[in-house]
Parts: structure tokens; C-alpha cells; sequence
């Protein structure tokens, strides 16, 4: 009698060890998966492609989803979004890493894509059998594209920069507020820009700069030079480029001449600058429209407008990467195809405002008669385009965002708070060779 | 329940004696004993090994979560390891080590790490004192203070950051506000060096504090009362009673949460992260207030270098055991002199 109540209790308790390991090894286990049974399970035998993605691509928000599945009845589309892409990719250089954990497809912000390309071109689809070359930027389909012609990613959004203006802020100071007699103040240079600030800065009504921040100059100018922080072999040259040089100065100057304001970009103290109206003009790719709205107060829409900027450059943007080890590769893959494509980039970009990356898009009339709210009646979609086109080939390098965030933060930033520009500079160099050595 | 009567003690025989009544000795037939014999060794077994299948789960997770990544650190540290490939590993031998004597970001974080520590440590714990003292007090509504006291610490650290990041604003933030008030300048709480260590600081005063201070009540309400009141017979005021009596009387908790504020203050990590406004972690565009934690990940995570990183963070475990070796020796000659 006792021995069989002993058994049963030992029974109970290796009955409770087992389930708390397999609690554990299941906390362990591969997460491909639980997907598995997820997708066989609730959907009715669907074919499920989740997207991982970073900030705000809309595709949700402007119903591409729900179309594709209705284009497509046996799939179901989900996305997990991470906010900041500091924060998801690192996470994506893991999984790749590793080749676990991945979504089926991946989205890679610009400044990324180069490094991805160098490193994990094996273990991604090659896209260029979904896509169609001829739709895009070339500038863009080459960044996504290896030494060895795999296109691991499709790209979604471009960043063209503009110069946008507050009119009421120009007339204030003297300056023409005509978009076509704004952009010839300073067409073809960016010092004649700095020129113009000084103009402002003369008749500027109380408490206003000419620019936003030290940081959206630097990137500006940068990123209209084709080479900046490598040269075509893939060598770090940022610091005996002196095109990099040049940017840096000029903005330093600004910075010493009090043209910029003396604010960090997409910090709260900025987004206040913004509201209060405390700067003139700000270099702006179409994404920074949306940005604008949202952080203005009512009453100033419709006295923003867009200007050409002195040269034309690109700021940020992203792309759609299907990795290989997904279960629905081939399924994804057309997804991101029909996701990248000019048509569904045109609604995007009449819905969200992310600028087209396909070229093919341009002519359609959801960009051709796009509007914005703050810009009042400015034909956005045919300002912006012929400055995508324009934008240079640039050399991109994997440690980019690296590199130009040390310039901006960890440099010509100082200058506004009262440092020197050699000092801005020593300070900025310091901290980008200490974070690029291995 | 099955009650194990074999091992319970037995109750005591009537005649009175403390050592229990042991039944008769009977013959037991052969094949009752080797049961009861294999019984006996299941038993020894049991006993034997049981207790260490139950300890077993933390070990089992310490070593996955605790020992392995500290083994793993160590040899990473001794390579050139990307984040990008992590088993891509080239051997570098104690080079990451050496680099760090040149490495002035290094120098400056844990310059930094120091500063900021005694900045937020030692007010702390004075305000913790004072604090308790008057908690010891009889009060109306003691418990609300209690559990007031211990709010900021079960707040979450992200949450305090961001707030104490909008009062700290330079342009439009409420302390900058209220010291314009009173006709003081305002201060760039983020870009310059002591003010930006001072409102870290000020964040983790904020948040252990009260912890601080319960760990002080209590151990000052396991103060014999007879000391207060032979103390008041001698003529000693309120003051002296502080000092003489309740000090004395602190000394092992004061220093266990000199120990444990020490051991936080050298990890120091969120709330500068957070506080930087270039939201990076480079705390701060002259780096003027990244601790040594926050270096460590902006190596690993942003840089990517994770053999840096790896010997960045064995330095600070060797600087974590110098102060437990410091410590134990404090603790011992306190012991000894009282």
C-alpha cells in the first residue's frame, strides 16, 4: 500500500519536472515553429507571410494589405513593426546571422542596405526576377544590388530633399516667397544657401533662425555628393574627402553665424520649434511633410511651400528583402514585388506620402496632382520627382550611419553650443574612429 | 496525503523516557525483508538525491543565462568579433584588454561612472536616513508615507527617464522655467558636463530613495527602545540620539546599502541612455555623461563590436569584485571592533 502511493507521488512529481522542462526547452525551441501551427491552425489553411518592419512603411494603414489578400484569397498578410530601426536592426542582423527568427519579409532602411548586402546576399532571394529593373530609381535598384548582380531588396520609398520655406517667415525678412524665385536664390550651391540665411538673419523677425538644426544641413549637403564616406573599393575616406570636409564647414559656419537653430532633429525640444515656428526653412524629402503636419499647429497650414534645393540629394528610404529560409519564400516574394510596384507606391505616396521609389510611378496621376495640407497648393509629386531623378549614384558604405551620426552628433552640433569648429570637427573624427575600429 | 509514519518520531513511551518506544523484535520472513531492504535503498536514494533535483532549476538556468555567457564573454574578448558574424572570430589575444589603457572614451566612462555614482549615491543614502528618522517618528497615516516612499522605485525606469528628460529641457522644460523665475540663467541640463551628471544623478536619487529609506526604518525599529531611553537619562537630546545610538546601531544595514547602491551605481545604464538627447548612446555629443555600462552596449550593439564590448564588460566584473573584496574586508574589521 505504501509503496504504490510512493509511486504515484514520484509519479505526480516527475509528471510536474517533465512538464516545467518542457515548459523550458518549448521557451527554447525555434519559433519557425510556432508559426507553423499558428498558420495551419486559425486560418483555415491560408498561406500566412508576416512582414517585419521598422517605423512607419503604411502599408497597412493605406490598405495594400487588405487588397492584396482580396487579389489573393489563400494568403493572409502580417506585419510586426518595430519603431526606431536602431532598435530592430540589430535583432535583423541576429536572426540573419543565425538564420532563425526571421519573418518572411524583412524591411532594411537605406543605411543599412549596404551591409546587408556585403554580408547576408546568400542567405536572401534574389529579387530581380520579381521586380522589374526598368520600373526604379537606378540609383536605387543598384544600392541593393551585390558585386555579383543578386538584387537582394526592392526598394520602397526615396528620399528626394527639397527646401522647405515658410513663406509668411520670408516675406517678413525681405525674400521673395515665390517657389520658382526662391529656389534661383540659391541653385547650384549650397554656400549661396548660407548666403541667403544671412540675408534673413538681418531682417529675421525676433526669436527665428534661418534653418532648423546644424544635423539637417550636414545632411543635406552630404547627401548630395555621390562619394562621402567611402570610395568606390569600399575604403573609409570620410575623413580626407573633401567634400565631406566642405559640408562640415559650411555648416560650422552656419552654426557660428547663429543661421541654425541649436536643436538635435526628432528630439521633443525640436518638434517645439517646429509648433512655435522658430525656424525659416529646413531641407525636406517628402517623408518630412507628413512629419511637419503633425507637429504644426493648425493655423500654420498652407503657409509652408517647397523650394528646389541648391543641389539635388537623397535623405533615407528603404527596401523589401524576402530571406531564404521562410516557408512561403516564393509567396513572399511576390508579395514584396506587388508591394514595390508603381502602382501601389503611387497610392502609397497619395496616402502617406512616402515618395516613389519607381520611377514608373511619377507619371501617374496620384503623384502627378498630389497635394500636401502645409504646403497649400504645391504640386508636390512633380516638384519632388525630377529631384529623385537627379539625386546621384551614391557610393554607400556599411558603417554610413555610423560615420554621419558622429558629424552630426558628436560634431557640428558643438558649434552651437559654443565650440569651435575645429574643436566640433577633432571631437567628431575622435568618436567615428573609435566606433569604426574593430 | 500519504503520511510517512516510518519517519515521523515516534511519540515517547509511557514509563516516561524522552527516547521513543521501540516495537518488539519479531522474525521477519525472508522475502518481506529484501523488500523492506530494497525499500531502504530506495529511501537512502531518495534522501540522498532529491534535494538536489529540486535546487537543480536555477542551477540548470544559471548556467544557460549566467555562467555560460560569462564564459562565452571571456573568450569573445579575447577576439575580433563583429555582431554581424559572431562566429566569424579571429583571435586578438589580450589586445582588446591593452587597447583600453589608450582608450580615452573608456577613461571618460569610468570617470563618469565615478562622478555620477558618488553624485547620486551619497545624497541618496543621507536622504534615506533622514528620511527614515522621521518615518520612525510616531506619525498619522505612516503606512501612506511608507508607500509613498516606495512609489518611484516600482516605477519603471523608462518611464521616470522620460519624464525627468521633459523637466530637464533646456528650452521648455519646468525646472529651467522655475529657475528663470527666480532669476537664475537657464542650463543646458543636456549638453553640459555637470549639470547633464547632476540630473542623471538626480534620476536615480529619485528612484531609490525610498527603498533606501524602508531598509533604514526597519532596521532602526529593531532597535532596543531601553537604549533611547537610558540615552534620555544621560541627558542626551534627539540629536545625540541619532548619532550615538541609532548610528551605532545602523552600521551593518548602512553598510550593505552603501554595497548595493555601489554595485548599481557602477551598472548605471537606462537613465543616461535615455537622457541623451541624441538618442544614441554615446551619453551626450562630448560623451560627458556615458558610464561604462552604456559604452559597453554602444561597442556591442551600435558599433558592433562585440569582442570590445566582451572585454569591456569583464573589466567592470573585475571592478565589481574589487569592491566586494572591499567590502568583506570593511564588513570584517566592523565586526570585529564592535
Amino acid at each position: 500500500m505504501r509503496a504504490r502511493i510512493r509511486t504515484a507521488r514520484k509519479a505526480m512529481v516527475l509528471a510536474a519536472v517533465a512538464s516545467l522542462g518542457a515548459g523550458l526547452l518549448a521557451g527554447c525551441a525555434d519559433d519557425g515553429k510556432d508559426e507553423e501551427s499558428s498558420s495551419q491552425g486559425g486560418n483555415g489553411g491560408k498561406t500566412k507571410i508576416t512582414l517585419g518592419l521598422f517605423g512607419s512603411f503604411g502599408f497597412e494603414e493605406a490598405g495594400l494589405y487588405a487588397e492584396y489578400e482580396k487579389l489573393h484569397p489563400d494568403i493572409d498578410v502580417q506585419q510586426t513593426v518595430i519603431e526606431r530601426n536602431e532598435n530592430y536592426y540589430p535583432p535583423l542582423v541576429n536572426h540573419l546571422t543565425t538564420n532563425s527568427g526571421l519573418q518572411d519579409i524583412q524591411g532594411i532602411e537605406v543605411g543599412n542596405i549596404n551591409e546587408v548586402a556585403n554580408n547576408y546576399a546568400d542567405k536572401l532571394v534574389d529579387l530581380s526576377k520579381y521586380g522589374k529593373e526598368s520600373d526604379y530609381l537606378p540609383w536605387k535598384w543598384q544600392q541593393a544590388t551585390t558585386k555579383s548582380g543578386q538584387t537582394i531588396g526592392l526598394g520602397t520609398d526615396v528620399g528626394p530633399m527639397a527646401i522647405c520655406y515658410r513663406k509668411d517667415l520670408f516675406e517678413a525678412a525681405g525674400l521673395p516667397t515665390d517657389r520658382e524665385e526662391v529656389g534661383k536664390l540659391w541653385a547650384g550651391d549650397w554656400t549661396k544657401l548660407v548666403e541667403v540665411g544671412k540675408r534673413f538673419k538681418a531682417k529675421a523677425p525676433e526669436g527665428t533662425t534661418f534653418l532648423d538644426s546644424p544635423g539637417g544641413l550636414l545632411n543635406a549637403i552630404i547627401g548630395s555628393e555621390k562619394e562621402r564616406f567611402y570610395d568606390a573599393s569600399g575604403k573609409v575616406i570620410y575623413k580626407s574627402n573633401p567634400a565631406v570636409k566642405a559640408a562640415f564647414d559650411l555648416t560650422a559656419e552656419a552654426g557660428e553665424e547663429g543661421l541654425v537653430g541649436n536643436q538635435t532633429q526628432f528630439q521633443p525640444a525640436w518638434d517645439t520649434t517646429i509648433a512655435n515656428s522658430k525656424f525659416a526653412a529646413m531641407s525636406c524629402p517628402p517623408w518630412m511633410l507628413g512629419y511637419i503636419e503633425s507637429k504644426s499647429k493648425p493655423e500654420n497650414a498652407g503657409k509652408w511651400d517647397v523650394a528646389a534645393p541648391p543641389k539635388a540629394g537623397n535623405w533615407g528610404g528603404s527596401f523589401l528583402a524576402v530571406p531564404k529560409s521562410g516557408k512561403n519564400a516564393e509567396e513572399a516574394a511576390k508579395l514584396a514585388a506587388w508591394l514595390t510596384a508603381p502602382e501601389q507606391q503611387a497610392k502609397l505616396f497619395s496616402k502617406r506620402g512616402s515618395f516613389p521609389s519607381a520611377q514608373a510611378a511619377y507619371d501617374l496621376p496620384l503623384v502627378t496632382d498630389a497635394k500636401n495640407k502645409m504646403t497649400g497648393d504645391a504640386p508636390i509629386g512633380q516638384i519632388f520627382a525630377p529631384l529623385a531623378k537627379e539625386s546621384p549614384i551614391q557610393v554607400i558604405g556599411p558603417k554610413d550611419q555610423i560615420i554621419q551620426q558622429g558629424l552630426t552628433d558628436n560634431g557640428v552640433v558643438l558649434v552651437t553650443q559654443g565650440k569651435s569648429p575645429k574643436e566640433a570637427w577633432d571631437n567628431a573624427v575622435k568618436t567615428i574612429d573609435n566606433n569604426l575600429e574593430k | 496525503m500519504a503520511t510517512r509514519h516510518d519517519t515521523a518520531a515516534a511519540p515517547p513511551g509511557k514509563e516516561g523516557g524522552a527516547a521513543p518506544a521501540r516495537p518488539p523484535v519479531e522474525a521477519v520472513p525472508p522475502e518481506v525483508a529484501k523488500k523492506r531492504a530494497r525499500l531502504s535503498r530506495r529511501w537512502q536514494r531518495d534522501v540522498r538525491w532529491s534535494p538536489y533535483a529540486f535546487v537543480s532549476p536555477f542551477f540548470l538556468l544559471f548556467a544557460a543565462f549566467g555562467l555560460f555567457p560569462l564564459i562565452y564573454t571571456a573568450w569573445a574578448s579575447l577576439h575580433t568579433v563583429e555582431l554581424t558574424a559572431p562566429t566569424d572570430m579571429e583571435w586578438a589575444g589580450l589586445r582588446n584588454y591593452t587597447r583600453i589603457f589608450d582608450d580615452d572614451f573608456y577613461w571618460n566612462a569610468a570617470k563618469n561612472t565615478l562622478t555620477i555614482g558618488i553624485i547620486s549615491t551619497v545624497p541618496q543614502l543621507m536622504m534615506a536616513l533622514g528620511i527614515a528618522h522621521i518615518l520612525n517618528y510616531r506619525l498619522r497615516a505612516s503606512t501612506f508615507y511608507r508607500v509613498a516612499m516606495l512609489a518611484p522605485y516600482a516605477t519603471s525606469i523608462a518611464a521616470a527617464s522620460l519624464v525627468f528628460v521633459l523637466l530637464f529641457g533646456r528650452d521648455y522644460g519646468m525646472i529651467n522655467w522655475a529657475l528663470d523665475l527666480v532669476g537664475i540663467d537657464r542650463i543646458d541640463w543636456q549638453n553640459e558636463k555637470w549639470p547633464s551628471q547632476i540630473a542623471v544623478s538626480s534620476i536615480v536619487i529619485w528612484r531609490w530613495t525610498g527603498y533606501n529609506a524602508l531598509i533604514y526604518l526597519a532596521a532602526m525599529q529593531a532597535i532596543p527602545q531601553d537604549l533611547y531611553e537610558s540615552a534620555a537619562l544621560d541627558g542626551a537630546n534627539r540629536w545625540q540620539q541619532f548619532l550615538h545610538v541609532t548610528l551605532p546601531s545602523l552600521r551593518p544595514t548602512i553598510l550593505f546599502t552603501v554595497v548595493v547602491s555601489t554595485i548599481g551605481a557602477s551598472q548605471l545604464f537606462g537613465e543616461p541612455l535615455l537622457f541623451d538627447a541624441n538618442k544614441g548612446a554615446s551619453g551626450g555629443a562630448q560623451h560627458q555623461f556615458q558610464t561604462l555600462g552604456l559604452y559597453m552596449y554602444e561597442q556591442g550593439w551600435v558599433n558592433q563590436h562585440l569582442g570590445r564590448a566582451s572585454a569591456i564588460a569583464w573589466t567592470m566584473f573585475l571592478i565589481l569584485i574589487v569592491i566586494g573584496i572591499v567590502n568583506y574586508v570593511i564588513s570584517r574589521r566592523l565586526r570585529a571592533s564592535s
